[in-house]
């Protein structure tokens, strides 16, 4: 399998999900410039976080207008698996391919720390290899994570069953104290409605081996190439 | 010919930022402020566009760039130097 790791001028986790994906995963990595019109041969793309375009006028407004942008566009209207980590998740609501947006967290503060996510359904490609109501425990690092939409938009997400992560306490239970953000309805991830776009705020990619001192984001890669596999095994 | 263009958050979304600036205010005695709100303000300078024009363009420029509508109102002004 191939991931396609898109960079942009200020992504600063470009090369962790790179070693995740090529040193840990043992699969084959590939930086994509920002300026790059095409990526031949990738299976799964990732925005990674950072601060892309130094986060001017919104985070990931500048961005989504990159040359890549429109190859990643086409990539997602055909399938093709896109995942947006923090800033990239940003990034993927200012380009319209996920919903909502990602505001000030609601106490004004910059928070590196590990979360609790739920985990609501294990029917994507994300998380096909982790059971549905698993807690991970995952860090997250950023000032701009609180999910944000419209009422109607909320309700049409929770219909199509499209909040992936939630953020919990240690037993899975989604309390004012475990939200770090304010995010509505402790949103953490969602995918779009087929499910091949997901983006999430906290850092699989900082928690994927166990000389870090915790794993648990190795699984949602993990089940992002077993998605790959069986896709590729119904393909043959 | 420039234009001032004001982008704010939507009211119903949190503002954080306001709330603590309002606070502050209060705090400092100025106990008359019921609310505060902040915004972004971009000077933006253009050239050669009769006015209309430039009123599309701009309304096109905020739509697809300099807010996002999913969170932001914006408003904005022409003016001559």
């Amino acid at each position: 399998m191939k991931f396609g790791i898109v960079v942009f001028p200020g992504s600063n986790c470009d090369h962790d999900v790179y070693h995740v994906a090529k040193h840990v995963l043992g699969h084959e990595a590939a930086f994509l410039w920002h300026k790059d019109t095409s990526f031949a041969g990738v299976d799964c793309v990732v925005l990674p976080g950072g601060f892309a375009h130094g986060d001017y006028l919104r985070a990931g407004a500048i961005a989504r207008f990159s040359p890549i942008m429109k190859s990643v566009e086409a990539f997602a209207a055909r399938g093709g698996l896109v995942f947006g980590i923090c800033n990239g998740f940003q990034v993927l609501t200012e380009a319209g391919l996920l919903p909502g947006a990602l505001v000030r967290n609601a106490g004004l503060k910059y928070i590196c720390r590990d979360v609790h996510l739920r985990v609501e359904r294990q029917d994507t490609a994300y998380t096909s290899r982790i059971k549905q109501g698993t807690i991970l425990k995952i860090p997250i690092g950023h000032g701009d994570g609180c999910y944000f939409a419209p009422e109607e938009v909320l309700k049409e997400l929770e219909e199509k069953r499209q909040v992936v992560f939630r953020y919990c306490d240690e037993g899975g239970q989604v309390t004012a104290g475990s939200n770090p953000n304010g995010s509505l309805r402790a949103i953490a991830g969602i995918c779009n409605a087929r499910g091949n776009v997901l983006g999430m705020m906290p850092h699989p990619d900082r928690c994927a081996e166990d000389v870090l001192g915790n794993a648990q984001g190795r699984r949602i890669f993990d089940s992002i190439v077993y998605t790959w596999e069986l896709a590729r095994r119904n393909r043959i | 010919m420039k234009a001032r263009v004001f982008v704010t958050l939507k009211r119903g979304v949190l503002d954080p930022q306001g709330k603590t600036v309002c606070a502050s205010l209060h705090q400092l005695g100025y106990r008359e402020v019921t609310d505060v709100r902040v915004g972004k303000y971009m000077d933006v300078t253009l050239g050669g566009l009769p006015r209309r024009e430039a009123e599309q363009r701009l309304k096109s420029m905020c739509e697809k760039l300099l807010a996002n509508t999913v969170i932001e109102d914006y408003r904005f002004e022409i003016y001559e130097e």
